[in-house]
Formats: C-alpha cells, sequence, structure tokens
C-alpha cells in the first residue's frame, strides 16, 4: 500500500506539470494585452520597459520556467517564513497580482477561509443527508419513500444552481425576510446572537451547494446498498439470529460504504468548481468570485495560480480516493 | 383398424400462424414504454425542440422588438391575484424592462441554448467514440491515448471554460460575427471538455467486444480494421454511446446557462435561458416570473433529458430488458 502510495505521488508530479503547462499556453495564446489599461500618451519605450517589469519580455519558456519556481519553490518558503518566522524567502520574486500588486498568494490565503466555511459545511451537510435517505430508500426499495427519493434526487441533479439561488432568495429574503441574500464576510461571531446572525446568512448558500451533493450520493448510497443487501453474507448474519438493526447497519452498511467513500473523495474537487456559480450568487467573497475578478481584469499571474490550485486539489483528491479504496477494501491489492 | 392415417409431422406443425420477427429496437421501444419519467422527459424533450423551431413561426413577435410604452408588463396570470398589475393579452408573459416581448425571448433563448446542447454534445461525442474505439481496438494507441484522457478528467474544467472563454471571445468575435464567434467558442471548448467518459465507456466496451468470436471470423475471412470497427463494433457499442448522449446533451444545456449567467456566454442582444435569467435577477423581487420562466425551462429540459437517459439506459441493456 505504501509503495503504491508513493508511485502515485511520483506519477501525480508529472500529471501536475503537464496540467500547469496546458493552463500557462492557454493563457499564453489569449490575446488579452495587460498594458490596454495604460493610457496612449505613455511613450512606446517606457511601456516596453513596463512589459519587461512584468516579465514579459522573456521568450515563453523562461516564463514557465519563472512561474514554476515561484510557485513551487519560492511560495513554500513563505510559507515557512509564516509559520516559523524563519527568513528563506527574503527578497525573492513572488507570483505578484498585476490587478493589485501584491503577491497572488497572500490575496488567495485571505479569500480561502470563506469558500472552505461555506464549501466544506455544504459538503457535510449534504453527506449527513444524503447517506440516511440512500440507506432507507435501498431497504425499502420501490417503496412510496424510495419513489419520491428517486424523484426529489432527479430533481436536484437537473435544477442547477444558478436558479435554485435566486429562487431561494426571492422566496426566503425578499417574501419572507427571514434570511439575508447577501453574505458578510466582515461579520464576526462573538456571542449568541453574532453566531445567529452568521447562522442565517449561511443556511442558504449551503443549503444550494448541499442539494446538488446530496442528489448525486444518495443515487451511489442507495445502489451499493442494494448490491450489497442481496448477497450470501446478508443471509447468514439473519440465519444466525442477528437483529435487523444490526445486520443493516454494521453489516451491509460497512460494506457499501467503500464505494461511496471514494466517490465523496472524487466529488470534493467538483463541488469547488460549483461553488463558483454560488459565490457569485449569494456575493461570497471566496476563491470563486476571486478567479471571476480576476479573469474580467486580465489578471493573468491571479488566474494562472487560482485554476492551478483547482487542479491540485481534482489529482489530490483522486490519489486520496484511490489510496482509500484500496485501505476500505482487502479485496483490492495494486501491488 | 382404423384407416386414419397419424401424420408423423403433425407435432412438429405451427397451431397458430408465426408471429411476426421482433426486431431488437421493437423490444427497446416495448421496454422503454414501461418507465412513465422517461416516456415524459422524451416528450418533452421533443416537445420544446419542436416549441423552439417553430414558435417562432406561430409567435411572430420580433424579440428585439423595443416597445417602451409597454415595458414592465407582468405575465397575464398575475392579473388573477393582483387587480392592479400592469398585463395585457398582446403579451401573454409579460415584456422586459425595454418592452421587449419575453414569450419571444424565451423561444429565441429556447433556440440558442438547445442548438448549444445539440452541438456540444454532437461535438464530444464524436471525439470521444473517436478516442474509445482507437484506443480499444489499437493496442499501440491505447497506453498514451488513456493517459491523454486521464490528463483531461484531471483539468479543472469549470475556472478552465470560464478562462477560455474570456481569452478567445474577442478573435473569434472578430471572424465569425458576435453570435457565430460565441455559438462556435462555447460549443468548442464545452465539447472539448466533456469527451471524456464516453470515450472510457466506449473503450472498455470495444475491449471486451474484440475478443470475441465474431471479430475473429470477420479478422480470419481478411475484413480489414476499418470495416470491423464499422460493421461489426459500432453497432454493438450504441447503447452506451446513446446513454453518454444524453448525458452530455443535459450537462452542455447546464454548462452554456452557467457562462452566460456568470457573464461572460453570449452578447448582450442575443437572448439565451441563462443569459434571461441572469439579467433578470438584478430586479427579481418586482419582477420574480423572470427568473423563475427561463429557471423552469432550464430545470424541466434537463430533467427531462435525465429521465430519457434512464430509460435509455434500462431500454437498451438486453439483461434488464423483458424484466
Amino acid at each position: 500500500m505504501l509503495t503504491f502510495t508513493i508511485r502515485r505521488l511520483i506519477l501525480s508530479i508529472p500529471t501536475l506539470l503537464f496540467i500547469s503547462f496546458v493552463i500557462f499556453m492557454l493563457l499564453q495564446l489569449a490575446p488579452g494585452d495587460p498594458m490596454a489599461q495604460v493610457p496612449l500618451t505613455v511613450p512606446p519605450e517606457v511601456k516596453e520597459k513596463m512589459r519587461e517589469a512584468l516579465g514579459l519580455g522573456q521568450p515563453i519558456m523562461v516564463q514557465y520556467w519563472k512561474w514554476i519556481v515561484q510557485f513551487f519553490w519560492i511560495e513554500p518558503q513563505v510559507l515557512i517564513d509564516h509559520w516559523f518566522g524563519t527568513a528563506f524567502a527574503e527578497g525573492k520574486q513572488r507570483v505578484i497580482s498585476w490587478q493589485t500588486r501584491s503577491p497572488v498568494m497572500d490575496i488567495v490565503v485571505q479569500r480561502i477561509p470563506q469558500t472552505l466555511w461555506v464549501v466544506g459545511l455544504s459538503y457535510v451537510v449534504g453527506i449527513l443527508i444524503a447517506i440516511p435517505i440512500g440507506i432507507y430508500s435501498a431497504y425499502r426499495q420501490y417503496s412510496v419513500f424510495d419513489q419520491s427519493g428517486t424523484f426529489i434526487t432527479m430533481i436536484g441533479f437537473s435544477i442547477p444552481p444558478f436558479f435554485t439561488g435566486p429562487l431561494l432568495i426571492v422566496v426566503f429574503s425578499v417574501q419572507l425576510g427571514w434570511l439575508p441574500s447577501i453574505y458578510d464576510t466582515t461579520h464576526v461571531v462573538t456571542d449568541w446572537s453574532s453566531f445567529k446572525i452568521q447562522f442565517q446568512q449561511m443556511v442558504m448558500p449551503v443549503m444550494v451547494l448541499a442539494l446538488q451533493t446530496t442528489a448525486q450520493l444518495s443515487r451511489y448510497m442507495r445502489s451499493s446498498m442494494l448490491d450489497n443487501l442481496s448477497q450470501d453474507y446478508v443471509r447468514t448474519a439473519r440465519a444466525k439470529g442477528l437483529k435487523e438493526g444490526a445486520v443493516v447497519m454494521v453489516h451491509v452498511l460497512r460494506n457499501s460504504m467503500i464505494p461511496v467513500i471514494t466517490v465523496i473523495a472524487l466529488g470534493v474537487p467538483s463541488i469547488f468548481g460549483g461553488a463558483i456559480i454560488t459565490e457569485n450568487v449569494f456575493k461570497v467573497n471566496g476563491i470563486g468570485q476571486l478567479l471571476l475578478t480576476a479573469l474580467f481584469a486580465n489578471d493573468i499571474p491571479m488566474v494562472m495560480t487560482l485554476t492551478f490550485i483547482f487542479a491540485i486539489l481534482i489529482v489530490l483528491f483522486n490519489l486520496i480516493a484511490d489510496v482509500l479504496y484500496g485501505v476500505l477494501d482487502p479485496r483490492i491489492r495494486y501491488d | 383398424m382404423t384407416d386414419q392415417v397419424v401424420d408423423p409431422y403433425a407435432a412438429l406443425q405451427d397451431k397458430e400462424p408465426p408471429k411476426e420477427p421482433r426486431s431488437q429496437w421493437k423490444d427497446v421501444w416495448d421496454q422503454f414504454k414501461h418507465h412513465k419519467g422517461a416516456l415524459f422527459g422524451g416528450g418533452f424533450l421533443i416537445f420544446i425542440t419542436l416549441a423552439v423551431l417553430f414558435g417562432p413561426y406561430i409567435w411572430t413577435i420580433d424579440p428585439q422588438k423595443l416597445d417602451i410604452r409597454n415595458k414592465d408588463l407582468r405575465p397575464i396570470y398575475v392579473a388573477l391575484w393582483d387587480g392592479t398589475a400592469k398585463v395585457g393579452w398582446g403579451n401573454p408573459l409579460g415584456t422586459d424592462n425595454l418592452g421587449r416581448d419575453i414569450m419571444a425571448n424565451l423561444i429565441a433563448g429556447g433556440r440558442a441554448s438547445m442548438a448549444v446542447g445539440w452541438a456540444a454534445m454532437v461535438l464530444a461525442l464524436l471525439i470521444g467514440t473517436t478516442v474509445g474505439v482507437i484506443s480499444g481496438y489499437f493496442r499501440k494507441a491505447d497506453f498514451w491515448l488513456m493517459r491523454f484522457t486521464d490528463l483531461v478528467l484531471s483539468l479543472p474544467i469549470l475556472p478552465l471554460l470560464l478562462v477560455a472563454v474570456t481569452l478567445f471571445r474577442e478573435p473569434l468575435r472578430a471572424n465569425f460575427g458576435p453570435e457565430g464567434g460565441m455559438f462556435i467558442l462555447i460549443v468548442g471548448v464545452v465539447g472539448l471538455t466533456s469527451w471524456m467518459q464516453t470515450a472510457r465507456i466506449v473503450r472498455g466496451d470495444i475491449l471486451a467486444l474484440k475478443e470475441r468470436e465474431f471479430i475473429l471470423a470477420a479478422q480470419s475471412i481478411g475484413t480489414t480494421s476499418g470495416k470491423i470497427i464499422r460493421r461489426h463494433l459500432l453497432p454493438n457499442v450504441i447503447s452506451p454511446i446513446m446513454v453518454s448522449a444524453t448525458l452530455g446533451l443535459a450537462t452542455a444545456i447546464i454548462t452554456e446557462s452557467a457562462l452566460s449567467f456568470l457573464g461572460v456566454g453570449f452578447p448582450s442582444d442575443f437572448p439565451t435561458w441563462g443569459k434571461l435569467l441572469a439579467d433578470a435577477v438584478q430586479r427579481m423581487e418586482q419582477y420574480p416570473e423572470r427568473v423563475i420562466l427561463p429557471g423552469i425551462l432550464i430545470s424541466l429540459t434537463v430533467l427531462g433529458v435525465n429521465y430519457l437517459g434512464d430509460g435509455l439506459r434500462d431500454a437498451l441493456d438486453p439483461r434488464i430488458r423483458g424484466r
């Protein structure tokens, strides 16, 4: 198992390099010019110097190499400096945003907590709703609960978040006035009443994202339970007189969770992608919203870094899913 | 002695006329009929496609026509509970803030959304099937094509879509006009980023089929690889292709709407469902129907397509069929 994990970790390095190269070339081929906003009165030779100051004068490969060095070598050093108070990255060139002229990573680190709170919580809520629904609709297959559950999950699949979001805002913010429609990130939780406000503003974005998760996961849970319920060991467990609750919740559930856990791991990156839309609807200033504003402002380093962070998430969680599958299921042997 | 002659073949003769031979597609249809959701979904998909195709000939108001006197009309049904609402029979679903008819806009928007959906789905299927067949059939290409597919699968799709659309909008607009350029761009990026699942499924099926005896027989009489693929392999993988086609259509419609919603889709005077929804969000307190109507159309279409796919999966699988 350990060798497999190490092999996969090593294999993910060329994958990440390839992805970063694709993103980099895409941004290079793009026609946007960071100098487009500079006034026309600025003489061309000054413009050329400004261009070089942004690192644009060099060949593409040199630019790519510099980006790699900055991202993989200098930024971790900054992180270590931040944690231990050392000075490895003193005076070294970091990835600079063209919009704000400050290091990209500093802005990303400011934005990540908001995204993590909303996305992470919605994923947990979605899982907690989906698993009981999946278990019960498999246990009572073709019952009214199962049929309506199938229908509701189909709807959850089909309604896009950019429709459920405004719909919830119209109902709960405008008509009923219960929940705020805009997420206030400056809000600090100090006591019970401010916690209540925080809770109220998180309900809608979390539920919108959780609906998607729930729809997908409960289908997987149901079919995985159904596969296991018809196995021989279930009959054996019943025949030796185990309680029905123990048969379903211990024997069947543990075996059915194996594929579901990998699906949960695989779904994490896509929910970050879905958060781009939800953050836009509820005006949460997380990394999805940061990506959008950077795109519209033609801020190439920021876009590059953010897209690559999404790619790292995907590769990382694919790896975690594979390893988990091997750890949880002793029948799977990778070596 | 009776002189009754026993016909030795009597037992072998049919007591009733032989039944019509059943084709595969008749079986499929018989199974498909039993799936209520799939029937509804397929019916709705056909209905909406016909509606957006022939709607402009029946409801002839130009979606771009500005009628500033009749702006901000509510739909006619609002008059049922709100007698003071501004409604008019000339615009049964109301008008927007520039007096453009909402029904005409919904039809035109549906045209764009469905066209993007179908075109992107066909493109994704073509790429996916080609990659899947080549890597399943030719062992030399398999390793590298599948590594490539894995790599593309680990690309962050939505961020990359956003990047590609914002960055390549201008040159394509200059070459193919604002609408044509955007259409090519969105169909291209959605198609290029959603073929991977199809390729994997098709490859798996081809790998299994390739070892079967009928392929060996075809090879032994000297059939060329191209003929084997076209005549023997492709007809056998048509069912997984059809199922992933329905999934692809649903994804393409949602992706196009999401891009329009985020403001990187078609130009502002060119309606699509996602764009209508996004434009209406600003004033949804006063005019909730402008958000709800396109939203319901997107959701119902995608729901219909998903149910259709569900039914097709059951109907096309011979192991489930007939039970």
